[in-house]
C-alpha cells in the first residue's frame, strides 16, 4: 500500500487487520438497532476501542462502552477505566451483579468457579437484557484459546444469550449475517484474527494508552499455586507465615486481581515488553486461574453466556 | 532475530487443509503449529494430559489435540467445524482454516474455502485419491482457490514408497485438470513423524521438491485486486454534522483519488471524489483493502448499499441472474421459496426460478433436480427483490458473491456465486395502466384484500369463508373465492402434492389472488398451505393490510374423525402420501391476524369472528 500517510507506520500486515476490524465495527453500527462494546481495560479492549474511534471519525462511536465491574479489578484498571472513558469523551456504562454482592460472591470466598459464573457471566446478561442491547462487542481473538479459535466473527446467541457451538451459522466472504429476532442478539469480535503479538505491535505502532500493570515494576505479591499473586488491597486474606514482598513483576492479561498471575519481568517499556514476548514460553491465558478449572471449561463458560 | 518479530513485516497467506476423514489435517496442523515453536509450555502440559484422555497415539502426544477445539470433536476425534489458527515464520505469516473433512460439513469447508487463497488436501497415502478428495477439490475450485498442494500423508506407512506417490500424483492430475486451478503442487509427507512438513525428509532421497513449508512460505498466490476496476460498496453514511457527508466502507477493488470521477452503480448519478478521510488524515489516495471514508463534490443520494464505481467500469445491474448456489440448511430449498439475499451490503428478497442443473460433487456430473438438500450445489436462475449491481464472482467477490438467509430462522441458508445476469432482467418493463386498482375500487366502493384462510384438511376453512362470502356478498362486496377445487382442476393440474409442487401452486393462487386485488375485489382463499415461507410469500406480493391471515385452528383428531372427504382414512391407510398433518408437516402461522379455534363453535359462530374483524377495520357487511 503505497498511500498512507497518518498510518506510515503500520506494516502492510497491520493496516490489513486494522482494515478489516473498522470494517466489522462499522457493519454493526449500520446493522443493529442497539450496540454496545464491552470495554474490559485490557490491552485487547483498548485496541477494539482505538479502532472504533477510528472507524468513525470524523464522528463518534455511535454506542456506549460497557464495563462488568466484579468489584475484584485492581485499583489501577478502574482509575485507567474511568480516565479512558473521560478522554475519548464516550458514555461509559458500569454494571455490577447485586445479587452477587447480596451473596457475597467472590473469588475467595466463593472459588474462581462461581465468582466467574455470577459475577461475570451473569453480571454480563443481566447488563445486556437492562439496556436492551441486541449487538456487544468484545475483544476476544482466535489464538487466545481452543474453543474461540472456533467461533465466528458475529457469533449468534440465542434467547438467554445461550451459545449452540455446533450450531454456528456459516460465515462465508465477509458476508456477515445480521438478522436476527426479538430476544436473541449477537457477539462480535472485530480482533478474532489478530494475534498477540500483534496487539503489541499495534499498540506500540499507535501509541495506544495500556493500563501501567502490564509494565513491570516492584509491586507486593506472594506466591499461590506457582505463581505471583499482587496484594492488591486488604482483601486478599494472608496464609499463616505468609508476608507480602515487593517484587518486579507484571502482567500479561488482566482480570480480578486475585485470580491474574503476575510474571516476574523487567519489562518496562513496550518495546521491552515485545522483546520479552519474542522468547516467551508460555501462553499468555497460563497466569488466569479460571481457565484451568476443568478441561473445555472455556466452552462451556461461553455457551452459558460467557464473554 | 527469532519468529515472531518478523511477524508483519511480510505478506499474509490464507490457505486451509481439507481432505477425508482421517487424513490427518488436524496432526498437520498440529505439526505446523509444534515445529514453528508456536506452542506454549503450558499449552503442552494440557496437550499431554487430552492425549492420555483421548488420543490415538499411545503415549505420543496426538497433535490433532491442538486444533480440535470442541468439546465433542475432542471425544469423538473428528473436526466438526473450521477452525482458524495463527502461525508465523521469518518470510510469512499464515493464517490456517482447519476444515472438516465429512461430507455432512461440506458447509463448514466451503467456509473455510470462502477465506483462503490456497488449499492444501491431504490424501492418504493407503488410500490415494478418494470420493471426497474430488469433493473437496471441486468446492475449493468452485469458491475461486485457483493454487493446490496435493500432500500425499502417511507415507510412512507405504514405506516411503516413489511408486505410490506418483501414482497417487498422476490419478489426481487427471482428475483436477478440468478444475481450473493455475498450480498444484504435490509432496510427500508423514505429518505424524514430521517428514517433508518443516523438516526434509532423509527417509525419501527420491524427493527433490520443496517442504511444505517451504512452499507455503514461497508460493505466489497474489491477486491484483487493486488493479481491477474500482469497486466501493458504500457500509455507512457517516453524518456526525451538518457539515460533513461522507460514505465510509472498505475499497474492495481497485484505486482512487480526489478528483476522479464516479457513479452510483444502480442510479447512474454521477460526481467527483472530494475527499479520502481516515482518522489519520486525509489521503492522497486510497486501494483495494483500506478502509476509508470517502466525500463527493456534489450532493448526491447515496446510501448503504449502493456502490461507487468509475463510469467507463459500471457492472451490469440486473434483478435476475443465473449464479451456482451451495445449499447449507437442514430444510432444503425449493424454487418459488422466498429467502432473504446478501450481496454486498444490500439486503433483498429473493427466490430461485429454476434449478437448471445439480451437481453431483463426487462425479462432476449434472442432474436434474427439483430441490436442492443440504451441501448439495446447484446451477440456478435466480429473481431479486430489486435491481443489483452484478459481476461474475471469479471477477469481484464483493458484487460476485452472496449468501441466501432462511426468512423464519434467520440460518444461513445458501452461499451463491454469481455467474451472470440474466438478459430478460434488464428487457422487461412493467407496462403502467392508467386506470388502476384504487380506481377499480372506488368505482364499486370496495376494499380490495385478500383474506386467507389456513388449516388442516377438514378444518373448516372453506365452510367458513362460504360463510364469509355470503354476508360479503349481500353487503354488496365484489368478492371472488379461491380454493383447492377450483384452482387444481384447471390452472394447477399439473401439479401433486410434494413440497415443491405445494410451494408452486400456493405461488400461483397467491399471483392470481394478486390480479383480482387489483381488479378491486375481497379474495377468499382457503389453502391447506402448510408452509409458513409460502403465506409469507403470498403476503409480500400484496400491499399493507391487504393480507388477512385467518388460522382455522381445528385440532387434528377432530379433522380426522370430521373426514368429510373420507381422505384421512386413506392416508392413514397409506393410500395417499404427503398428507398434511399425517406424513407432511403443518407450519401453524406464528401470529396470524385472525386465530379461530373451531373446536365446540359452529361454523356461524367462527365466521362472525371474521366479519366482525372486517367491521372493525371499517367493511360494512
Amino acid at each position: 500500500m503505497s498511500s498512507h500517510t497518518g498510518t506510515a507506520t503500520l506494516t502492510p500486515h497491520l493496516a490489513r487487520l486494522e482494515a478489516e476490524s473498522i470494517a466489522i465495527i462499522r457493519e454493526v453500527a449500520a446493522s443493529f438497532r442497539k450496540p454496545v462494546m464491552l470495554y474490559s481495560i485490557g490491552k485487547d479492549s483498548g485496541v477494539m476501542l482505538h479502532l472504533a474511534l477510528k472507524a468513525f471519525a470524523p464522528g463518534k462511536p455511535p454506542f456506549p462502552l460497557l464495563h462488568v465491574d466484579t468489584t475484584w479489578k485492581f485499583r489501577e484498571m478502574i482509575a485507567f477505566r474511568d480516565m479512558m472513558a473521560e478522554k475519548v469523551g464516550m458514555e461509559l456504562l458500569v454494571h455490577t451483579n447485586p445479587d452477587g454482592i447480596a451473596r457475597g460472591i467472590g473469588p475467595i470466598a466463593s472459588g474462581s468457579a462461581l465468582h466467574t459464573q455470577v459475577m461475570k457471566t451473569e453480571g454480563l446478561k443481566q447488563a445486556l437484557d437492562k439496556w436492551g442491547f441486541d449487538a456487544a462487542f468484545g475483544g476476544a481473538r482466535r489464538d487466545e484459546e481452543k474453543s474461540r479459535a472456533k467461533e465466528r466473527i458475529f457469533s449468534f446467541r440465542g434467547p438467554g444469550h445461550s451459545w449452540d457451538p455446533r450450531g454456528q451459522r456459516p460465515e462465508l466472504w465477509n458476508l456477515f449475517n445480521t438478522r436476527i429476532r426479538e430476544g436473541e442478539s449477537i457477539r462480535v469480535f472485530p480482533l478474532s484474527n489478530w494475534t498477540e503479538y500483534d496487539v503489541w505491535d499495534y499498540v506500540l505502532a499507535e501509541d495506544i494508552p495500556v493500563v501501567p500493570l502490564y509494565f513491570a515494576k516492584e509491586r507486593p505479591v506472594v506466591k499461590r499455586s506457582g505463581t505471583w499473586i499482587m496484594v492488591d488491597d486488604e482483601r486478599l486474606p494472608l496464609e499463616p507465615g505468609e508476608r507480602p514482598q515487593m517484587r518486579m513483576v507484571r502482567f500479561r492479561t488482566l482480570g480480578c486481581y486475585p485470580l491474574s498471575g503476575a510474571v516476574e519481568s523487567t519489562a518496562a517499556t513496550l518495546p521491552e515488553i515485545i522483546a520479552e514476548m519474542r522468547v516467551a514460553r508460555t501462553s499468555e491465558r497460563q497466569g488466569r486461574l479460571i481457565d484451568t478449572d476443568e478441561e473445555a471449561s472455556m466452552e462451556k463458560k461461553k455457551r452459558e453466556g460467557y464473554f | 532475530m527469532t519468529l515472531h518479530r518478523k511477524l508483519g513485516q511480510h505478506e499474509l497467506l490464507r490457505f486451509l487443509t481439507c481432505g477425508s476423514v482421517d487424513d490427518g489435517k488436524s496432526t498437520l496442523i498440529g505439526r505446523l503449529l509444534y515445529d514453528s515453536q508456536l506452542i506454549f509450555e503450558d499449552t503442552l502440559v494440557s496437550l499431554a494430559k487430552d492425549s492420555r484422555k483421548h488420543g490415538t497415539t499411545g503415549d505420543e502426544i496426538d497433535l490433532a489435540l491442538l486444533v480440535d477445539g470442541l468439546e465433542a470433536e475432542r471425544q469423538q476425534g473428528i473436526t466438526i467445524d473450521v477452525a482458524y489458527r495463527f502461525f508465523a515464520t521469518p518470510r510469512r505469516s499464515f493464517i490456517v482454516a482447519d476444515t472438516p473433512g465429512h461430507e455432512q460439513y461440506t458447509r463448514n469447508m466451503a467456509t473455510g474455502a470462502s477465506g483462503a487463497s490456497l488449499a492444501v488436501i491431504l490424501i492418504d497415502a493407503r488410500k490415494g485419491v478418494l470420493t471426497q478428495t474430488r469433493r473437496h477439490s471441486y468446492i475449493c475450485s468452485l469458491l475461486g482457490i485457483r493454487d493446490i498442494v496435493v500432500a500425499v500423508n502417511k507415507i510412512d506407512l507405504v514405506n516411503f514408497s516413489e511408486d505410490t506417490f506418483d501414482r497417487i500424483v498422476g490419478d489426481y492430475v487427471t482428475f483436477a485438470s478440468e478444475l481450473g486451478f493455475r498450480s498444484v503442487v504435490p509432496v510427500p509427507i508423514s505429518a505424524r513423524f514430521g517428514d517433508n512438513v518443516t523438516q526434509r525428509s532423509g527417509n525419501m532421497p527420491w524427493y527433490h521438491g520443496p517442504t511444505l513449508l517451504e512452499h507455503l512460505e514461497t508460493v505466489d498466490v497474489t491477486q491484483d485486486l487493486a488493479g481491477k476496476p474500482f469497486r466501493f460498496p458504500v457500509q455507512w453514511v457517516n453524518r456526525p454534522n451538518l457539515d460533513f457527508r461522507g460514505f465510509a466502507g472498505t475499497i474492495a477493488a481497485g484505486r482512487i483519488a480526489p478528483g476522479d470521477q464516479v457513479v452510483v452503480a444502480a442510479s447512474g448519478k454521477t460526481s467527483r471524489i472530494a475527499r479520502i478521510v481516515t482518522a489519520d488524515g486525509d489521503l492522497p489516495s486510497a486501494e483495494a483493502g483500506q478502509a476509508v471514508t470517502l466525500t463527493l463534490e456534489d450532493e448526491v443520494d447515496v446510501a448503504r448499499g449502493d456502490i461507487l464505481v468509475r463510469p467507463a467500469e459500471r457492472p451490469p445491474v440486473a434483478d435476475q441472474f443465473a449464479a451456482h448456489l451451495l445449499w447449507m440448511d437442514e430444510e432444503a430449498m425449493l424454487p418459488g421459496r422466498g429467502y432473504l439475499m446478501r450481496i454486498g451490503n444490500i439486503w433483498t428478497p429473493c427466490s430461485v426460478t429454476s434449478i437448471r442443473h445439480r451437481v453431483d460433487v463426487n462425479t462432476l456430473e449434472e442432474h436434474a433436480a427439483r430441490r436442492l438438500a443440504l451441501n448439495e450445489i446447484g446451477f440456478c436462475n435466480f429473481s431479486a427483490g430489486q435491481a443489483i449491481p452484478l459481476d461474475p464472482y471469479e471477477e469481484s467477490r464483493a458484487t460476485g458473491a452472496f449468501i441466501l438467509v432462511d426468512r423464519f430462522t434467520n440460518r444461513t441458508a445458501g452461499a451463491g456465486m454469481v455467474a451472470y445476469p440474466l438478459r430478460r432482467a434488464s428487457n422487461i418493463h412493467h407496462e403502467h395502466f392508467s386506470v388502476d386498482k384504487t380506481a377499480r375500487a372506488a368505482l364499486v366502493g370496495n376494499t380490495p384484500m385478500v383474506l386467507w384462510f389456513t388449516g388442516l384438511s377438514g378444518s373448516g376453512k372453506s365452510t367458513i369463508a362460504n360463510i364469509v362470502e355470503q354476508a360479503l356478498h349481500r353487503a354488496g362486496r365484489p368478492t371472488y373465492s379461491l380454493d383447492g377445487d377450483n384452482i387444481r382442476h384447471g390452472l394447477c393440474r399439473d401439479l401433486g402434492f410434494t413440497a415443491e409442487d405445494r410451494v408452486e401452486n400456493i405461488r400461483r393462487v397467491g399471483e392470481v389472488a394478486k390480479l383480482f386485488v387489483d381488479a378491486g375485489m375481497i379474495v377468499l382463499c382457503s389453502f391447506i398451505s402448510p408452509f409458513q415461507a409460502e403465506r409469507r410469500m403470498v403476503r409480500d406480493l400484496l400491499g399493507p393490510g391487504e393480507f388477512v391471515e385467518i388460522f382455522v385452528d381445528t385440532p387434528i383428531e377432530a379433522c380426522i374423525q370430521r373426514d368429510p372427504k373420507g381422505l384421512y382414512a386413506r392416508a392413514q391407510a397409506g393410500q395417499i402420501k404427503n398428507f398434511t398433518g399425517i406424513d407432511s408437516p403443518y407450519e401453524a402461522p406464528e401470529h396470524p391476524e385472525l386465530h379461530i379455534r373451531t373446536a365446540g363453535r359452529s361454523p356461524e359462530e367462527c365466521s362472525a369472528e371474521v366479519l366482525d374483524r372486517l367491521r372493525a377495520a371499517g367493511i360494512a357487511c
